[in-house]
């Protein structure tokens, strides 16, 4: 068997029909990419075709056969997957330092094994538990602020009827999602900073100057304004795309059986967007115990660690800086477990309600 | 649809007190969006005398000077970060782009030796972040510390890319596939001269993120290299957030523009490359996003 062959025999997927198996894959891809919904018919077409493929018998080429067949794809997908396993799942392996009296000139295989004790060291360590509670007053505040602010500006835009305002708008607002945190936090500087336009403007009126910047107790909120400013009109996107979605005939009944705006966006737009909302609350809370690195560890020490600190960049300064590698390696570990588990979780979660959640398996 | 601006029947009139305000929310939104460009633009362009009289809240500058761009370009750390900041993001782009556009066809075409196990590999990642000091372990026991590589190789391939290309690649009709393949293309000319040319556009958008994120990338430069191979945002980083004094690294004309403008104007700088390739990304990525967010 040669390589330029089309090979039908080696296909898996369409092998019943066999006549016309372009038709089918193209409308297995179209219905693919019309959204979450499509998932329990492509769930039906895969089984079938897995019962299909069954059912008749097919000739198998070995691995070895297939492997020169697919020599140049194997090329093209070479650098990729080579990336993934030494940037991805070979630093895995690097956890072990969380459990060694880890020496960098000694290396991972000579550093003594340690078994808990860095674990022991890192929960007897106030820091530590103060940086988690820094990260989950972050988190919180930035549930409550910045998750429902692109849903609240969406429904705003949506209900815009001008288009041309509602381009504009959107031009203006996505903007901010493409600049980098060093060049946000800059700008921040020059406009809440000491000497920035906000002082100014509280001095003029008579409040006294306020920066919010070096201002420890404020972090949080000042964190979570910076994200809001920076990614709720990218935010936006997904919500606006939700809002497409919805049956505009819906509307139209409930418009004819006498519902008011009102009660449109209660019963009809809103339950359109669960989904949606669902599933990025899902994601978020993958990341509960991750907020924006590059953002705060830029600012801490504006603020100093004890209002400053996160869990992320306690494991930057106190592992990087301070080369307690251990620790916080230890750190890191725990934390990639919780926010595994807890998307794991929260997906089971989903699907008991009968939400769609981020993953329904396969492809 | 996005068309039409036309009320449906069963609408209510909007009525001009509702539009009004809404229009003026969306108008504060704009403001507070913008504000800050603008006086971070004047105060790059004022005298000493202008940000003192106004006690830093430029919004036109009385006397507008160039000097503090002229100090910056003079040569010196600003200049050759500059360049190396626009080295770095191209090179690193390209690297991207073929490594994410390689894969992603790789995963796109059905009945590829591993391809389920591939594409599980790369989307697994999307799930867990391995997280500073293992990547940090990593880097140095490949000897990548100080080197450029170190800015580019560990963030070469974006899952969420490789998903919106692999997407865009999967609704090509096979039918193109199999009619190259009975003409006898391999699977590298198919790629070259089919798959890429019908997709420039969400290429044009890949390669757009991927620009962006490796210049405005500072983190793997803290981390892994030192100050003699620092791009344009660690020196900004430098200048404005760490108050570093400008006339120690800014060689060359003394002072001759106020510090704050010279702070200034280095995040218009930086700004400027964004601004300018944001009118093509704008065009392309809401499709390209919604591609990638309705998973493959």
């Amino acid at each position: 068997m040669t390589a330029t062959e089309p090979t039908p025999s080696a296909v898996p997927a369409p092998s019943t029909e066999s006549t016309e198996p372009a038709p089918s894959t193209v409308s297995a891809l179209s219905t693919e990419s019309s959204g979450p919904r499509a998932v329990g018919g492509r769930r039906a077409a895969r089984r079938a075709q897995r019962r299909a493929a069954k059912a008749v018998p097919r000739r198998k080429l070995t691995l070895w056969q297939r492997i020169r067949r697919d020599k140049v794809m194997l090329l093209l997908l070479a650098p990729g997957f080579l990336y993934f396993v030494v940037f991805h799942y070979a630093p895995l392996l690097g956890y072990i330092v969380a459990f060694e009296d880890y020496q960098p000139y000694l290396g991972f295989v000579d550093s003594t094994f340690t078994g808990l004790a860095n674990f022991a060291q890192v929960f007897a360590d106030p820091a530590f538990w103060r940086s988690l509670l820094n990260t989950l007053e972050i988190t919180a505040l930035q549930l409550v602020f910045f998750f429902p602010a692109p849903i609240g500006l969406a429904l705003l835009l949506n209900s815009i009827l001008s288009t041309k305002v509602r381009r504009f708008v959107q031009s203006v607002v996505y903007l901010p999602h493409f600049i980098g945190w060093v060049i946000i936090v800059s700008i921040f500087q020059q406009v809440l900073g000491a000497t920035g336009t906000l002082p100014n403007l509280l001095d003029a009126v008579g409040l006294g100057r306020f920066d919010a910047m070096t201002t420890p107790w404020f972090f949080p909120f000042l964190v979570t304004i910076q994200s809001i400013w920076k990614d709720c009109g990218w935010g936006t996107i997904i919500f606006l795309a939700a809002l497409l979605n919805i049956d505009q005939e819906l509307y139209e009944a409930a418009a004819v059986d006498g519902a008011g705006r009102w009660q449109r966006l209660w019963r009809i737009t809103l339950p359109g967007l669960m989904p949606v909302v669902v599933l990025l609350l899902i994601l978020n809370l993958g990341s509960i115990l991750s907020v924006g690195f590059e953002q705060i560890v830029l600012q801490r020490n504006s603020v100093g660690p004890e209002h400053g600190e996160v869990l992320d960049t306690y494991v930057y300064f106190h592992g990087i800086v301070d080369s307690q590698w251990g620790p916080s390696a230890a750190v890191g570990l725990v934390k990639g477990f919780v926010g595994l588990g807890l998307v794991l979780g929260a997906n089971k979660l989903a699907h008991l309600f009968g939400q769609e959640g981020v993953y329904s398996g396969g492809r | 649809m996005a068309g039409s601006s036309a009320r449906p029947v069963w609408m209510e009139k909007p009525s001009a007190l509702g539009t009004g305000g809404k229009v003026a929310v969306l108008a504060v939104i704009s403001v507070l969006v913008l504000y800050p460009f603008v006086s971070v633009l004047a105060t790059s362009l004022s005298t000493e005398a202008d940000i003192s009289r106004h006690g830093g809240l430029v919004l036109i500058p009385d006397h507008p000077t160039l000097a503090a761009y002229r100090t910056i370009f003079a040569g010196g750390v600003v200049t050759d970060a500059l360049l190396r900041s626009i080295l770095i993001t191209a090179v690193g782009t390209f690297c991207s782009v073929a490594a994410t556009v390689g894969m992603a066809y790789g995963l796109s075409r059905r009945n590829v030796v591993g391809g389920r196990f591939f594409l599980l590999v790369a989307l697994f990642t999307m799930l867990f972040s391995p997280g500073v000091i293992p990547n940090f372990l990593v880097v140095k026991q490949l000897g990548l510390l100080d080197t450029y590589a170190s800015l580019v190789l560990p963030t070469l391939v974006s899952a969420f890319n490789l998903v919106v290309l692999r997407s865009f690649f999967m609704t090509l009709p096979s039918e193109l596939y199999e009619a190259a393949r009975i003409d006898g293309a391999g699977d590298f000319r198919v790629l070259a001269r089919i798959v890429l040319p019908l997709s420039k556009g969400v290429l044009a958008v890949v390669t757009l993120f991927y620009a962006v994120g490796y210049w405005n990338a500072f983190f793997n430069a803290m981390l892994y290299v030192n100050d003699d191979k620092w791009p344009l945002s660690m020196v900004l980083r430098q200048f404005v957030l760490q108050g570093q004094s400008l006339s120690d690294t800014v060689t060359g004309s003394e002072a001759a523009a106020p510090a704050q403008a010279i702070q200034m104007a280095v995040v218009i700088v930086s700004l400027v490359p964004i601004l300018l390739v944001y009118p093509f990304l704008q065009r392309y990525f809401t499709k390209g996003v919604l591609t990638g967010a309705i998973k493959g």
